[in-house]
């Protein structure tokens, strides 16, 4: 396990990832290969857009998803197909209540859609034992959230380091705390925070905190930004700098990064958006 | 790593999880004082019933007792010599104690041989003067007597009548008595022993009591006998003893000849020593005096032979050897019609056994304080997955498994499973440690004292820490404690984490 981990956070910062498939096969080293190839071969027989392993980074293919409210079933995604391009930034805009959460949830894996599929890198992840996307998230994904979403019992340097210890074992981590402490602390020191490393997330401001969590979100070396309103408990200027960072991530890192708003300032800095409303795309 | 890493930041901020372990502490607490006092007493209870019976008592059924008791102890080597050590033949029989001083009391009255009974058992650790200790005799000592309780320690109280018995009192009591009794009754010199009592013209031994009248309380003295503390003195509430009577002292002892019908049958003693076994039963009705007197006493002699009849061997086994096994093989060579053959223990069934007992409802009365404890903790933990129901989402978003989460609040139990026990268990050991303290400064401010020596024969609490039962029992408040955290974890497991991250 920490072999892989090794691999991850062996490449330098700026080398592009790895190819889809190649990653996708990193990512459950058991099953993948199984799971992958019969869900080709079953897709292939479809007329729907296959997957396009060599193009897209994130794929849905018809997603549905509802609450329940007591006895009332509230439809909240009604067939959601789209795709992501390997280091696109993608802006999904729509209003309070039109499902752009619940479609972000559906991406990272945090749950689980109705109907529909999701893949990630060719490889349909949506339906995977929950260890295996417990492992997507820890390592190919990185999320940001509208309230940054820190632990209060940790550091800031504490909670960058928070997904290595969950990667590793604790004589995992403890042998290679060094090296994994020089990366957050360049992380931190990206995002401007190198002057807060021991303070606790109730000392920070909201801009300070969420660029806390996209350090967070970076040490680990993901491929994927999952950001769910990243600006939207901060000021506008605040909220500039936040998507400069991202933007400055997206370009340099060539990170794809998929972001939910209902600002359509903030969207229209996106390389392209996508309207949700009802439960469906509208372009 | 961010198990522990939280576990111990929970640790350190949640105080309110702290106080729902003070239960656990105390319990454990509770729990190691009240074993170790229960041992103590156990153990001291065991030591003064072993100190007076021997490893395996060979009896008589018959009053009368068999005849000969060389010839038994060879055929009871012959049974089981490989294990036996000593052998102590012995005479046992009710009997009545009457002095002027003290009344009359009904007693046991137990003929020793004083050169092997020390081998059998500790009977002469419990007597008062250090000669006694080391090599007992039934004679009169000249003085020496222990001021202080040679089992008590340096504070116990001091006897002071103690240290002047002996010879030297005896004398002082001869003279005053012979002077008040010429002061006031010049005609009628007599000495201060009271005339024999023992009517029956049949005593055989009723001769002996002829030179009586030159019996002189300042030179002679009659057969010793030592009696128990208890029967001797009285205490007081402040721990003082008071004696009634002392070495040095005269009593007269009846009990009945052996045959049909028994006859009533007294002679004079003189008291050369106190018992003090510090078991008010031994103590208040255990007399001893040399075996062949009482042998003489009760007709027990055979005026052919010379040979004596005994009821009672006393049978003192090698170290390691299994005493039960012992009385098995005993039983079996000899007819249970006529000879009882058992250990200490069985002679002392009920007692051992109710102290068992008490000793084991506390246990689970004292447990079920730590079990109360435990749901404290449940529910403390409860409220604590609920307020960080927040963070198990975030954990949960950043990939931690649901085992993770699970580790985090089990690891959470576990350590103030361990800060309660482990303090539980030094305040347990300290209080142990100094009990007698704390029980004297408890009795200070109460104004009662908490261990009464007068109820006590103990000046100090006996407490007896066995380190197997102090492993138990923090072993078992920590499985409470990590029971107790089990279904707060499971549900933090489970928290969907969507619905976890959406929680206000």
């Amino acid at each position: 396990m920490s072999d892989e981990l090794e691999q991850i956070l062996g490449q330098p910062a700026t080398s592009l990832r790895p190819t889809p498939v190649a990653s996708g096969l990193r990512l459950t080293p058991h099953c993948a290969e199984k799971v992958v190839a019969g869900d080709v071969a079953e897709h292939e027989g479809r007329e729907t857009a296959s997957p396009n392993s060599a193009q897209d980074h994130l794929l849905t293919i018809d997603l549905h998803k509802s609450y329940r409210k007591g006895a009332i079933e509230v439809p909240v995604l009604r067939g959601v197909s789209m795709s992501v391009e390997r280091g696109e930034f993608l802006a999904i805009v729509g209003q309070s209540g039109s499902g752009k959460s619940t479609l972000l949830h559906l991406l990272g894996t945090l749950d689980a859609p109705d109907q529909g599929e999701v893949y990630y890198a060719g490889q349909r992840i949506d339906n995977q034992p929950a260890a295996a996307r417990d492992r997507l998230r820890n390592r190919q994904f990185g999320m940001i959230f509208q309230f940054y979403h820190l632990l209060p019992e940790l550091n800031t340097l504490e909670n960058v380091l928070a997904p290595l210890m969950i990667a590793q074992s604790v004589w995992g981590y403890l042998r290679e705390r060094r090296r994994h402490r020089a990366r957050a602390e360049a992380l931190l020191e990206m995002v401007g925070l190198s002057h807060r490393l021991k303070h606790r997330p109730r000392e920070l401001s909201g801009g300070e905190m969420q660029r806390a969590a996209i350090a967070r979100a970076l040490v680990a070396e993901p491929d994927l930004l999952l950001a769910d309103e990243p600006t939207g408990n901060l000021d506008q200027a605040t909220g500039q700098e936040i998507i400069r960072i991202l933007r400055t991530l997206n370009r340099e890192r060539n990170l794809t990064i998929v972001m939910v708003t209902h600002d359509r300032a903030i969207a229209d800095q996106a390389h392209r958006i996508v309207r949700l409303a009802n439960g469906r795309i509208e372009e | 790593m961010y198990k522990l890493l939280l576990c111990w930041r929970y640790l350190c901020t949640r105080y309110i999880a702290l106080a729902s372990i003070i239960s656990v502490m105390l319990g454990v607490a509770t729990m190691i004082v009240v074993n170790s006092v229960m041992s103590g007493f156990a153990h001291e209870m065991q030591s003064r019933i072993h100190g007076i019976i021997s490893d395996v008592v060979f009896e008589s059924r018959s009053a009368d007792g068999f005849m000969d008791a060389e010839w038994h102890e060879e055929q009871i080597r012959q049974v089981a010599g490989d294990q036996i050590e000593a052998m102590s033949p012995t005479v046992a029989m009710g009997a009545m104690l009457y002095s002027s001083h003290l009344g009359a009391h009904p007693v046991q009255l137990i003929g020793i041989d004083e050169k092997t009974q020390s081998s059998v058992s500790d009977y002469g650790r419990y007597l008062q003067h250090p000669e006694n200790r080391k090599a007992m005799s039934f004679k009169l000592r000249e003085k020496g007597y222990d001021v202080r309780d040679p089992q008590g320690g340096p504070e116990s109280p001091e006897r002071k009548q103690l240290g002047q018995s002996g010879w030297v009192y005896r004398r002082e009591a001869a003279r005053i008595e012979k002077f008040q009794q010429q002061f006031l009754k010049p005609e009628k010199p007599k000495t201060p022993a009271p005339a024999p009592t023992s009517g029956p013209a049949a005593d055989p031994f009723a001769g002996r009591q002829t030179p009586e009248n030159r019996f002189d309380p300042e030179k002679d003295e009659h057969t010793g006998v030592v009696i128990g503390m208890a029967l001797a003195s009285y205490r007081t509430s402040e721990g003082e003893d008071r004696f009634l009577a002392r070495p040095g002292d005269d009593v007269m002892l009846t009990t009945v000849t052996t045959g049909q019908p028994p006859k009533e049958s007294s002679d004079h003693f003189t008291i050369v020593d106190l018992y003090e076994s510090k078991m008010s039963e031994y103590d208040s009705q255990l007399v001893f005096v040399p075996i062949r007197k009482l042998q003489e006493l009760r007709c027990m002699i055979d005026p052919t032979t010379g040979v004596g009849r005994v009821n009672v061997i006393q049978i003192k086994l090698k170290p390691g050897a299994d005493g039960n096994a012992v009385r098995d093989k005993l039983q079996k060579a000899f007819s249970p019609t006529l000879y009882n053959i058992c250990t200490w223990r069985d002679k002392q069934t009920a007692l051992l056994a109710a102290v068992e007992m008490e000793s084991a409802i506390l246990n689970v009365l004292l447990f079920l304080i730590i079990a109360v404890a435990g749901f404290g903790i449940l529910a403390i933990f409860y409220m604590i997955v609920v307020e960080k129901t927040r963070d198990i989402g975030i954990l949960k978003s950043l990939g931690a498994p649901g085992r993770g989460v699970m580790g985090i609040f089990l690891g959470y139990g576990l350590s103030l499973g361990i800060v309660g026990s482990g303090v539980g268990m030094v305040a347990g050991l300290l209080f142990v440690r100094y009990i007698n303290q704390i029980a004297g400064a408890l009795g200070w401010i109460t104004g009662r004292p908490v261990f009464d020596p007068k109820i006590y024969y103990f000046y100090r609490i006996p407490a007896i820490v066995m380190p197997q039962t102090v492993l138990w029992i923090v072993g078992g408040a920590l499985l409470i404690a990590v029971a107790a955290s089990i279904l707060p974890a499971r549900r933090a497991a489970r928290l969907h984490p969507v619905e976890a991250l959406r929680y206000e």
